[in-house]
């Protein structure tokens, strides 16, 4: 049923992998990962600070190297795929684009909350003008109806985006609740769909396939899971699961497993395991890359980790707000404190 | 005459909102309402008594009694308005990201900028956040300033949504130009949760001198200054101090004169524009010493 049908994958490794090694990636680790990607076959590598284009801050966290560097790394042993990279507009800007194409990006992904892609009009525009692919990529879409994920992918397909990209950036969904958003984005736009997962509740690879049961037909991956929260689907296990349902993704299935053990799994900071903390995030329905920040906070400020997940998915923050992590610490702490 | 007569152009939410604090205000007077088509703003100016115009500028131009102009339109309609108005000798107040003239926060720099015949309000995160750093950089010196400024989604228009780098970019520009730091970061984040967020504002400095107590003070005597003019400004979380690091969170309730309260963000740059006209009317009639 499924025989000969093609899958794309977008490896996002060298960018949602940026948060588990709290954006310090080396030049070598770069090249390393991206040449290994590009030679199993990889068609978009996507490379960036975890937040995006000019995502290095304060706020997010410090990059060991500016986007100028990381992307000029990449692109030097790339001969295939396609080097993606992520922009949030209101961190990122036209000019940091411009200066990611003039570094060799081919794609680029503009990633909104569900409910604001017309903030990202002018990115898609400047990207299509520029020739390059691009994605509309609508992120926190647990929480959003289905109706609303389709009029939003309908918006950035009207700007002229050439795929549309749903995710649960809070790892936040069940299988039924990615079926009824991608086949309503699938249903409402003439543009292929992609899903983008997280491991919180540990069902990527299993929301994976419901996304292609329901119509997708780019799925994202990081070799060893390495992401954001507990991570995204490991792209290496991804490429078996995918071959055993009968998919086609273009990607050695040896090569991909090599990367991953040999190359990724050495550097990484810790296991890409579910920890109670990001199972919260899943559960509570807290973005992803909250979470380092939040273990941090939790220890200036002597609190359980969980409890202040909780709070900010009570209070529905949404990506990029990481500052309310301080924010929500302090409150706790003071209560708890007696003042 | 005991009040200076102003004109607002543009009858859109921001110029009502302005409309409904100039009504309030003792120095000035709501002359005109200029917009060019017979809208809703429109209607709304007449009902509460103000001399309306649906043909844009001109009339503002010709009535020699209007001192100050307020302009809310767009930034090209400020372009084309900003050479006219000085030509007829009126003090522009640009609420477009034109920036024509130089950028102004009252309580940083307005008082070197009386003569200036053209003023630009910055962004709503400029107002929001400017004070602080200013505060800090006078306590502690500012290496870097970077913010992050969270409005609710229903308070951003599509002025604001279509030109989304302009607003990173001329915040991150006032952070060093006017707050002194000496190098500049802004963030914007929409939010559409529901019942909507108040507009939150989070300011880190990288400081030279982290002195704790230097800098609390600092920051709390500004935050005094700002709710002189928006009475909805407040600290959430005082100056944290990590190494060099200052964190510090700022909320902006609005005062819901036209906009709903939690448009802090837009009340915030009108609270600011009147207060800077307040003070250009009180030295015009001689009441500077309590304006």
């Amino acid at each position: 049923m499924n025989k000969d049908k093609l899958v794309r994958i977008v490896d996002t490794t060298l960018r949602d992998g940026s948060h588990a090694v709290a954006h310090q990636f080396t030049g070598e680790q770069i090249m390393a990962i991206a040449g290994g990607l590009d030679e199993a076959g990889i068609e978009y590598i996507e490379v960036s600070h975890g937040d995006g284009l000019a995502g290095s801050s304060y706020n997010y966290g410090w990059a060991s190297l500016s986007d100028e560097e990381m992307l000029k790394a990449a692109a030097s042993v790339i001969r295939r795929a396609k080097l993606t990279v992520l922009l949030l507009p209101g961190i990122g800007t036209k000019e940091d684009l411009k200066l990611a194409i003039d570094c060799g990006a081919k794609a680029v992904r503009v990633a909104t909350h569900v409910t604001e892609a017309d903030i990202g009009e002018q990115h898609i525009g400047l990207a299509k003008e520029m020739g390059l692919e691009a994605f509309g990529f609508l992120m926190m879409c647990h929480m959003a109806p289905p109706e609303k994920v389709a009029e939003q992918a309908a918006l950035f397909e009207t700007y002229g985006a050439d795929y549309i990209y749903i995710a649960d950036s809070a790892g936040a969904m069940l299988p039924e609740d990615v079926k009824a958003r991608v086949a309503a984005v699938v249903e409402k736009v003439k543009l292929p769909v992609g899903f983008h997962a997280h491991n919180n509740l540990t069902l990527a690879t299993a929301n994976c396939l419901a996304a292609l049961e329901a119509g997708a037909t780019f799925l994202d991956g990081a070799c060893r899971g390495l992401g954001a929260g507990a991570g995204n689907v490991q792209t290496e296990a991804l490429v078996g699961v995918l071959d055993k349902a009968g998919y086609q993704t273009g990607v050695d299935f040896y090569k991909i497993m090599d990367v991953a053990e040999d190359i990724v799994e050495p550097i990484m900071h810790r296991p890409q395991v579910v920890r109670n903390a990001p199972l919260m995030q899943g559960y509570a329905g807290v973005y992803s890359s909250f979470l380092l920040h939040t273990y941090r906070a939790a220890e200036k400020f002597g609190l359980d980790p969980r409890d202040i997940l909780v709070e900010l998915g009570r209070r529905r923050m949404v990506g990029g707000q990481e500052d309310m992590i301080i924010d929500v610490a302090y409150q706790l702490a003071q209560q708890r404190g007696g003042n | 005459m005991d009040k200076i007569k102003v004109a607002v152009i543009g009858p859109g939410n921001i110029g009502s909102d302005l409309m409904y604090k100039i009504l309030r205000s003792r120095y000035l007077q709501m002359e005109m309402m200029a917009g060019i088509v017979e809208s809703e703003g429109i209607k709304r100016a007449r009902s509460l008594g103000v001399r309306t115009t649906t043909e844009g500028i001109k009339p503002v131009l010709e009535d020699e009694s209007i001192k100050i102009v307020f302009d809310a339109t767009g930034a090209k309609h400020h372009l084309q308005h900003a050479p006219l108005l000085k030509e007829a000798g009126k003090i522009a107040i640009d609420l477009t990201p034109a920036a024509v003239g130089p950028y102004v926060v009252p309580p940083v720099n307005l008082k070197n900028l009386y003569e200036a015949p053209n003023l630009n309000m910055v962004t709503c995160g400029g107002q929001a956040t400017v004070p602080i750093v200013y505060a800090i950089n006078q306590a502690a010196g500012a290496r870097y300033a970077e913010i992050v400024a969270a409005i609710a989604s229903k308070s951003a228009g599509p002025g604001t949504r279509q030109n989304i780098d302009e607003f990173t970019q001329t915040t991150a520009k006032a952070l060093c130009t006017i707050g002194g730091a000496k190098k500049g970061k802004a963030i914007i984040i929409l939010n559409p949760a529901e019942p909507p967020i108040i507009m939150t504002n989070t300011i880190y400095v990288e400081v030279e001198n982290p002195d704790e107590k230097a800098i609390r003070e600092a920051v709390a005597k500004m935050v005094k200054e700002v709710q002189s003019y928006v009475p909805g400004y407040r600290l959430r979380v005082p100056p944290i101090l990590d190494g060099n690091k200052v964190t510090t969170i700022i909320e902006v309730e609005g005062a819901g004169d036209f906009l709903p309260k939690y448009s802090g963000n837009l009340d915030i740059i009108t609270a600011a524009a009147v207060a800077v006209a307040e003070k250009l009317a009180a030295r015009m009639l001689g009441k500077e010493a309590v304006a």
